[in-house]
């Protein structure tokens, strides 16, 4: 153990950005969701109709948790947040894990360290140390926040424990993940199968008896039952389970060497498939295609499953009703409207990330050899374009399909299924203006990519808060997604989506001119 | 002659800094090429300007009669290419790479293929995340050699390889020559450059600062001399092209310009030369006498 703190220090400091945002972005999805209850049933009749009607919507219960005290502002929050937060301390706990210890070794940067005068557990128990300050400190936060809210302490302190506790035993799951594969990313991939295994056992437990939420850590947080009479010995299940992880993972680290795992890599084949820029780009692009249409798929589900109690959900305060209805029409297809939006800009970030990786493969010098063959730059860059386009065109159809799919089961309306994708689809063209935006830039520049970062974050807040924060008009049409018309809620009109095509495909030729014009980055 | 690759006053620049300030080289059909130079000194951008991957800011550069930058794709059904520092997906397995970048050049001599996997000791089946430094680089050499081209760009190919891989390595380039090809080698590897290369450019801070073959190059150097004479010399320091000159008693040790080594040799005989040791100049200290100019200067 000789030198952990030292290593420990070494990693806060490279760190410190990182646990920052995670941090203060799980604190605020807290505290956030206790804002938003009140605007949204500014009453205690609010509370009780909105209760109500959630208490018995299953497919609201399998995706947030067992409905309890939701006639409380605590509850409210208990029951909005508990899953996701405890998933986001979950994912914090398994990047930081991996960065400190796959990520270390497969650089190589690990044997730097090692060879210095520390013990051999002294990088594991920095990390385990890292992890537990990053939970306890989120927990922490999370509790604070809630009281300073004005929220019961009891219920706010079960809360924040059920996070950090929750985050901890997931970065047991990720030391041992560490342990077993060679790879980074296969270490990520067994601890987000977890994650989502734990995930729906609570959901199908929560909606049935109960039972299996017993065998999820995110079902342990959700028993120590936040605001609604705590209770308190559940705390043991989730320090047992990361005590024995953690012991777990020294026992695997003590019977593997350094740089290998305590299960082989798998070799790949001999001889290759590939024989083409495009099927190099589908092969190195498909798993985010495939992640994001899953995950954008679940999203709209969980969209869909609301409804058309969006009424009871969204309240009659003039706030709610300002923000969902002013797309105009009926509530229940201006709330599916403004949903829409909202997921297809989130399947933007697989636009950003796509156009992105042409960035990286540049950068990591993997574009090097290739073009030194007899494969034009530009049909390098063609091929990855064209994974983007057709990539985006699928991620925002399984969003509308879950929504879609989300409302027929729990109204028993078909027709919805073809309605809702029908609706969203064209707000795929929007999303790829900003991908073409970024990859004008990085047609111009390889590192300006990054830029399509920005106008993604910009559409976010022209849609959430242009309204509060009274932007100029002409600012927030700066948004393509302020000029379509708001389907489901008003009609669809070809127009406003054909102008945005030009745009979109006049700035991808830019920069497909661009980019033939500039020199190369080398690695 | 056949020139393959024809740079004349080749400039680069990347912002305020120049990488490339007039650079010439010369590379003819058939013979293997050194091109040598220090880190930094713009052998890897000149590479990179040949290939078509960056822009040349000034001076004339030709491959095959044809512009690189113009007319890179088609260029580079030509040639292979292997980096100094070889990147691969770290998710494909090294067998999958060879094949896609022989396909991409044009096609793979599957024979050649299957013998080159075999001499360079390469396991195609691990993944690239999982290969060091140098097995990386036989991947790309692999790739490469089993293309059918004309010629050969390799910048520092060996700094990975082990001796044995070495060997097998400039066993390859021996056979790829033999067909009347051309090669392109970037190296600071000076024993490696002396047993393949027929001629050498020397680059310094992005200019040529010497070309030619070998032996023209000794022309330039200094021979090393040490003699054991019957009588104790005299009069030795005042002999043309000599320097450092060391007498004890009846030991004489001296470097001597290689274009005096014939009058200084003939003053030793006056004395009665009982043993006698020259070593002819390596690439090494040829090497050091250039760099070594700019250390004093």
């Amino acid at each position: 153990m000789t030198g952990a703190l030292t290593v420990l220090r070494f990693h806060l400091r490279r760190d410190r950005l990182m646990l920052l945002w995670w941090i203060a972005g799980n604190v605020l999805l807290y505290w956030s969701q206790a804002v938003s209850t009140d605007g949204l049933y500014p009453t205690q009749a609010d509370l009780d109709k909105a209760a109500a009607g959630m208490a018995d919507n299953a497919a609201f219960i399998a995706m947030a948790g067992p409905a309890r005290a939701l006639d409380t502002l605590g509850g409210q929050v208990a029951w909005q947040a508990s899953a996701f937060g405890a998933i986001v301390a979950a994912l914090m706990s398994m990047f930081l894990v991996g960065r400190h210890t796959r990520a270390e070794e497969e650089t190589g940067r690990d044997e730097l360290v090692r060879a210095a005068a520390i013990g051999r557990h002294a990088p594991l128990a920095a990390t385990a140390l890292l992890v537990v300050i990053a939970d306890v400190l989120m927990g922490t936060l999370i509790a604070l926040s809630l009281i300073s809210y004005g929220l019961p302490a009891g219920g706010s302190l079960a809360l924040g424990l059920a996070a950090g506790l929750t985050g901890l035993v997931f970065g047991g799951v990720a030391l041992v993940a560490a342990q077993l594969v060679e790879s980074t990313r296969a270490a990520y991939g067994i601890t987000g199968a977890v994650l989502g295994v734990a995930y729906a056992l609570r959901a199908v437990g929560d909606v049935g008896n109960g039972a299996l939420s017993w065998l999820s850590p995110i079902g342990w947080g959700q028993y120590l039952r936040p605001y609604a009479e705590e209770q308190w010995w559940p705390l043991v299940l989730p320090v047992v389970a990361a005590v024995l992880l953690g012991s777990g993972a020294v026992a695997l680290f003590d019977r593997r060497d350094i740089g290998s795992g305590v299960w082989p890599a798998r070799p790949g084949p001999a001889r290759g498939s590939l024989g083409s820029a495009s099927a190099l780009a589908w092969r190195l692009q498909r798993g985010s295609v495939v992640g994001w249409s899953v995950g954008l798929l679940l999203g709209g589900i969980a969209y869909g499953s609301i409804g058309d109690d969006v009424a009871d959900l969204i309240g009659d305060s003039q706030f709610s009703k300002d923000v969902f209805t002013a797309a105009g029409g009926s509530i229940v297809d201006s709330f599916y409207a403004t949903a829409a939006v909202m997921l297809a800009l989130i399947g933007g970030g697989f636009a950003i990330a796509s156009v992105q990786r042409l960035r990286g493969e540049e950068a990591a010098g993997f574009a090097e050899p290739l073009l030194a063959t007899a494969l034009p730059r530009w049909r390098w860059a063609a091929a990855h374009l064209v994974v983007t386009v057709v990539g985006t065109l699928v991620v925002v159809l399984a969003a509308g399909l879950g929504m879609g799919l989300g409302f027929a089961m729990v109204t028993g309306d078909g027709s919805a299924v073809l309605r809702l994708t029908g609706a969203t689809l064209p707000y795929a063209v929007p999303v790829l203006v900003l991908a073409a935006v970024a990859w004008l830039a990085y047609g111009i520049r390889s590192r300006w990519a990054a830029i399509g970062w920005l106008g993604l974050g910009f559409c976010f807040v022209v849609m959430m808060f242009g309204e509060v924060l009274q932007l100029p008009g002409w600012l927030m049409d700066v948004s393509p997604l302020r000029h379509l018309a708001q389907t489901p809620a008003e009609d669809f009109r070809p127009w406003p989506l054909a102008v945005l095509v030009v745009v979109a495909v006049a700035a991808a030729a830019a920069g497909m001119v661009a980019l033939r014009r500039r020199d190369v980055v080398s690695a | 002659m056949d020139t393959v690759i024809d740079i004349a006053g080749l400039v680069k620049r990347f912002g305020h800094t120049t990488a490339l300030d007039g650079l010439d080289l010369q590379v003819e059909r058939g013979e293997v090429h050194g091109f040598l130079g220090p880190n930094g000194a713009g052998k890897s951008t000149t590479i990179r300007v040949l290939l078509g991957l960056l822009r040349a800011d000034g001076g004339i550069v030709t491959m095959f009669g044809q512009d690189p930058w113009h007319d890179a794709a088609e260029l580079h059904r030509r040639l292979a290419y292997v980096p100094g520092d070889v990147n691969l997906w770290p998710n494909l397995s090294g067998g999958e790479v060879i094949d896609l970048l022989g396909r991409l050049r044009g096609g793979l001599d599957e024979k050649r293929r299957a013998r080159l996997v075999e001499r360079f000791e390469l396991d195609p089946t691990k993944k690239a995340r999982t290969y060091s430094k140098g097995n990386r680089q036989k991947v790309a050499l692999v790739a490469a050699l089993a293309s059918d081209v004309e010629l050969l760009i390799l910048d520092e190919p060996t700094s990975g390889l082990d001796p044995l891989m070495e060997a097998v390595f400039t066993d390859c380039v021996d056979e790829f020559k033999d067909g009347g090809r051309s090669v392109l080698l970037s190296s600071h590897i000076l024993a490696e450059v002396e047993r393949l290369c027929d001629r050498v450019s020397i680059i310094r801070a992005g200019r040529t600062v010497e070309t030619g073959t070998l032996a023209d190059l000794r022309h330039l150097t200094r021979t090393s001399v040490s003699a054991e004479l019957s009588q104790a010399p005299s009069g030795l320091d005042g002999l043309a092209g000599v320097h450092d000159l060391a007498v004890e008693g009846v030991r004489a040790t001296f470097e001597v310009d290689t274009v005096h080594l014939g009058e200084a040799l003939q003053a030793l005989g006056r004395f009665g030369v009982r043993t006698l040791t020259s070593q002819p100049p390596t690439l090494e200290e040829l090497f050091l006498r250039h760099y070594g100019e700019e250390v004093a200067s």
